[in-house]
C-alpha cells in the first residue's frame, strides 16, 4: 500500500490493462442523478485527476447531458505531482479543482482535516461502494470525504511453469487450495517449493509484510492514536516470520520498483507474488515473452487490498453542489465499468462486480485466467479496514526500511534492524 | 493688483520649496537608484530567511499550517536525530567526493581544449553537452547503470572478474554513484569556465616561458595555475553551495528516493524534504534544518575565505620579498 514511488505509480495505472475482449460498449445511457441546484445556472467544474482514470469520454457524455456545465479536466502526469500539488493548496487555502482526486494513502493525513472538504454523504450513493472501501474515506465521526473510484484487491500471482519443474500443482483452483488461507500455509508451501527449485519464492518480503500487516485492526496505533507499534507483540511477529522465510531463502532479495525488480522478471526471478488488480498490467509489461503466468483466486489471511482512489470536493469549492453532482455521478456503477472497459481502473461499487461485463473479464496473459470474477472474489474477501492514524505513513516507512536493511541490503540482521526502527519510531515524536 | 502681489510675495516660497525639494532630490534619490536591489533582495533573499527561521520556531504542518510557538524545540529534536548525522555526513562526502575530482578534471581538460587543436568548437560544446540533459534523466540512465544486480556497470566488473558491488546497499560505494551522476553533469561547465579564464591569460609570459626552456608541464604548475587562482577560488565557492545542497542526483538513485534503507545516501536536503513533505509534514522541523544546512554554508564559507586570503597574501608577501632583494 506504501511503496508506489513514482515511476511505479505511472506504470501501475496506465499500463493497467486488464484484457477486454468481450465488451461492445452498450447503450449510451445517462444516469442522470438528481442534482438538487438550479438546472439552468451556468458554471464551469474544474476536476483534477492524476494517471488515467477514464473520464475523457464520461465527461463530454455529462457535458452533453447538462448543457448548463463545463467542465474542465486537468490531469497531473503522476500521483506525487498532484499530491504536492494538493497538500500546498490545501494550506494556502485556494487554487484547488472542484472535484480532486485522491489515492487511498494519502487518507491518513486528510482525514485530520474533514473541514477541508465537503461532506459527501447523501442518500443517493448510500451502500454504493463495498463496505471497506467507504469505510476509508469515513471519519471517526461519520463524515465522508471521497466517492470512491477504483479499488486494488489483491490475489496471488505465479509462475506455473515453475511450480511445474518442482513437481506443484499448476491448475489455479489446485494452486489456490495448497497456497492456502492463511500465511502459514502460503510459507509451507514455499519452503515445499525451495526444495525442488533454486528459484526464489516469493518477489517481496517488504510487499508480503505489507499485505498481512493490513490485515490487523491496531497494528501501529490505537483508535486513540497512541502508537504501539514498538511493542505490538502483532506487529513483531509479522516482521520475523517474514524475515524468517527470507532467511530460509524464500525471498528474492528485491525492493520492488528497483531497476533490479523490472529485470528480475525477465529471469526467473521468483515465483509467486502478491497481485493487486493493477499489477496484472504491471507483470504483463514486465514480463513480456515470459510464459506461464497465472493467478490463483486465494489470498492468505483473509483479503487485501493495494491501492484505490477517490474522487473529493474540497471546501473551497465555489460549485460545491454541483460538483458534488458530478462527483456521484462519475463514481455511479455504470460510469466506472465504462471508465474499467477505457482504462481498467477495477470498480469499487457493488453493482458494478455484480455486472456481468466485469464477469465476462478473460486476461489471455494470465492463461485466460477469468481475472474480472477472480478480482471480485477477492475484493469482497476484505474484512479488515486497518486504524490509521497521524503517524501510520512514517511507522510504515520505518519498518519497511527496517525489513530492507535486512532482506535487501543486508546491513543489519533482524534484531539489530529492529533497534534501528524503535529509533526511527521515537524520532517521529 | 492682487493677484500680482501675491505673485511676488509668492515667488520666494516657491523658491524655498524648490531648494528643499532639490535637497530632498540630492538626499533620497540615490537611495531611490539603488533601491529596486535591496527591494528584490528583501522579498527573495531576507523575507524568506527570516520567514523561515519564524517556521522553525512553531510546530507547523504542511496542510494545517502554524501551530503553538514551540522556540528551539525543533532545533534540538533535529540535532538529537540519528538520521539528521548520518545526512550531513552523506553530504560532506558527496560533496568531497564530487568537488575534488570534478574541479581536478575541469583543469585538466580545459588545458587540453586550451591547446591549439582541431575542431576547437566541437570538443567545447562536447563537454557541455552533458550539462544540458535533465538532473532527473541523468539519475534515471545511471541508477540503471549501478544497478546492484543487473546494472551495466557490475557486467563489465563481472567479466574482467572483479566481484559486483552493492551500490545501493554500501555506504561509500553508493556516494561514488551519485557523484560520478554530479560529475557527468558539471565537469564540462566547470570546464568552459577555466578555459576562458585560461585565454585570458597573456600569450608573451608563455612566450618568455617557453624562451626560458620551460617545459609544457611546467608552464601548466607554474604559470596557468597560479593566474587562474581567482577563478578556482570562484569555481570552489560555488561548488561549495551547489554541493552542500545536492538533491536531486541521491534523490533518484533509488525508486523511493529517501536515501536508502539505512539511510546510506541520505543528504541534509532529503532530509529536509522528508520532514517537511514526507510523513512527518512537519514544516518547523524542515526549516530548523534549513537553518542549520545555512550556517553550515556560511561557515564552509568563511573557512573558504580565510584560506583565499591566506593564498592572496602569502602571494604578495613573496612578491614583495621579492622586490626587497
Amino acid at each position: 500500500m506504501k511503496r508506489r514511488p513514482v515511476l511505479g505509480a505511472i506504470a501501475a495505472l496506465s499500463v493497467l490493462t486488464i484484457g477486454l475482449s468481450a465488451c461492445s460498449s452498450g447503450g449510451e445511457k445517462a444516469g442522470a442523478s438528481s442534482t438538487s441546484t438550479d438546472p439552468n445556472k451556468k458554471v464551469t467544474l474544474t476536476l483534477a485527476t492524476f494517471n488515467e482514470f477514464g473520464y475523457e469520454d464520461l465527461i463530454k457524455e455529462y457535458m452533453a447531458a447538462h448543457p448548463n456545465v463545463t467542465i474542465e479536466h486537468k490531469k497531473a502526469a503522476t500521483s506525487n505531482e498532484a499530491r504536492d500539488n494538493m497538500n500546498t493548496r490545501l494550506a494556502a487555502g485556494s487554487g484547488l479543482a472542484d472535484i480532486e482526486a485522491i489515492e487511498v494513502d494519502w487518507l491518513p493525513e486528510l482525514l485530520q482535516y474533514p473541514d477541508k472538504f465537503v461532506d459527501l454523504n447523501s442518500s443517493d450513493v448510500k451502500d454504493r461502494w463495498l463496505p471497506w472501501k467507504a469505510k476509508q474515506a469515513t471519519t471517526a465521526d461519520g463524515k465522508l470525504i471521497g466517492y470512491g473510484t477504483d479499488i486494488g484487491p489483491e490475489a496471488i500471482c505465479y509462475r506455473s511453469d515453475l511450480f511445474a519443474k518442482a513437481g506443484l500443482p499448476t491448475d489455479r483452483a489446485e494452486v489456490a487450495k495448497m497456497l492456502g488461507t492463511t500465511w502459514d500455509s502460503y510459507f509451507e508451501a514455499g519452503r515445499a517449493f525451495a526444495k525442488k527449485s533454486d528459484v526464489p519464492w516469493m518477489e517481496s518480503s517488504g510487499a508480503i509484510f505489507q499485505a498481512m500487516v493490513n490485515q490487523v485492526q491496531n497494528a501501529y496505533e490505537k483508535d486513540d492514536g497512541t502508537v504501539i507499534a514498538t511493542e505490538n507483540p502483532e506487529v513483531r511477529k509479522l516482521y520475523d516470520t517474514v524475515l524468517q522465510a527470507s532467511t530460509d531463502g524464500l525471498s528474492a532479495h528485491l525492493a520492488q520498483w528497483s531497476d533490479d525488480w523490472t529485470g528480475s522478471f525477465q529471469r526467473d526471478g521468483f515465483a509467486t507474488m502478491v497481485c493487486p488488480g493493477w499489477m496484472l498490467g504491471v507483470i504483463e509489461g514486465n514480463a513480456a515473452n515470459v510464459k506461464g503466468w497465472d493467478i490463483a483466486d486465494t489470498f492468505p489471511g483473509g483479503g487485501g487490498n493495494w491501492g484505490g482512489s477517490f474522487l473529493t470536493v474540497p471546501a473551497q469549492s465555489k460549485n460545491p453542489a454541483e460538483a458534488k453532482a458530478l462527483a456521484a455521478w462519475l463514481t455511479a456503477p455504470e460510469q466506472q465499468i465504462k471508465a474499467f472497459k477505457a482504462k481498467g481502473t477495477f470498480p469499487s461499487q457493488v453493482a458494478a462486480l455484480a455486472s456481468p461485463e466485469l464477469a465476462a473479464v478473460v486476461n489471455p496473459f494470465f492463461n485466460n485466467a477469468p481475472t474480472g470474477t477472480i478480482l471480485a472474489n477477492r475484493a469482497k474477501a476484505v474484512t479488515v479496514v486497518p486504524f490509521k492514524g497521524v503517524k501510520y505513513s512514517g511507522i510504515n516507512d520505518a519498518i519497511q526500511k527496517a525489513i530492507s536493511r535486512v532482506d535487501i541490503d543486508k546491513t543489519d540482521d533482524a534484531a539489530a534492524s529492529w533497534e534501528k526502527f524503535v529509533k526511527d519510531v521515537e524520532a517521529l515524536g | 493688483m492682487s493677484g500680482h502681489a501675491v505673485g511676488e510675495r509668492v515667488e520666494p516660497e516657491r523658491s524655498a520649496l524648490r531648494q528643499r525639494l532639490s535637497a530632498l532630490d540630492t538626499k533620497i534619490s540615490p537611495y531611490l537608484y539603488i533601491s529596486p536591489f535591496f527591494i528584490l533582495f528583501f522579498l527573495v533573499g531576507l523575507f524568506p530567511l527570516v520567514y523561515t527561521f519564524w517556521v522553525s520556531m512553531h510546530n507547523w504542518n504542511l496542510i494545517g499550517g502554524k501551530g503553538k510557538f514551540v522556540g528551539f524545540d525543533n532545533y534540538t529534536h533535529v540535532l538529537k536525530q540519528e538520521q539528521f548525522w548520518t545526512g550531513l555526513r552523506n553530504t560532506f562526502s558527496i560533496f568531497l567526493l564530487s568537488g575534488v575530482t570534478q574541479t581536478l578534471a575541469a583543469l585538466i581538460l580545459a588545458a587540453l581544449l586550451n591547446q591549439n587543436i582541431r575542431a576547437k568548437t566541437f570538443w567545447r560544446m562536447g563537454v557541455l553537452l552533458p550539462y544540458v540533459v535533465a538532473p532527473v534523466a541523468v539519475g534515471v540512465i545511471f541508477s540503471k547503470m549501478f544497478a546492484d544486480q543487473s546494472g551495466l556497470i557490475n557486467s563489465l566488473l563481472g567479466a574482467i572478474g572483479i566481484d559486483p558491488i552493492t551500490w545501493h546497499a554500501s555506504v561509500l560505494p553508493s556516494h561514488i554513484a551519485i557523484a560520478t551522476m554530479v560529475n557527468f553533469r558539471w565537469t564540462g561547465y566547470v570546464t568552459l569556465i577555466f578555459l576562458a579564464a585560461m585565454q585570458a591569460i597573456p600569450r608573451e609570459v608563455y612566450e618568455a616561458a617557453m624562451l626560458d626552456g620551460a617545459s609544457r608541464m611546467r608552464q601548466f604548475v607554474s604559470i596557468t595555475i597560479p593566474m587562474l587562482r581567482p577563478t578556482i577560488i570562484f569555481v570552489i565557492i560555488t561548488a561549495t553551495i551547489g554541493g552542500l545542497q545536492i538533491f536531486d542526483e541521491p534523490r533518484v538513485f533509488d525508486q523511493t528516493g529517501q536515501g536508502g534503507a539505512d539511510r546510506q545516501w541520505m543528504t541534509i536536503t532529503m532530509y529536509i524534504y522528508e520532514l517537511g513533505w514526507g510523513s512527518q509534514k512537519s514544516f518547523g522541523r524542515a526549516a530548523a534544518v534549513s537553518w542549520i544546512l545555512f550556517l553550515i554554508i556560511i561557515l564552509v564559507g568563511i573557512l573558504n575565505f580565510l584560506l583565499t586570503r591566506r593564498i592572496a597574501s602569502s602571494d604578495s608577501r613573496r612578491s614583495r620579498k621579492k622586490a626587497k632583494a
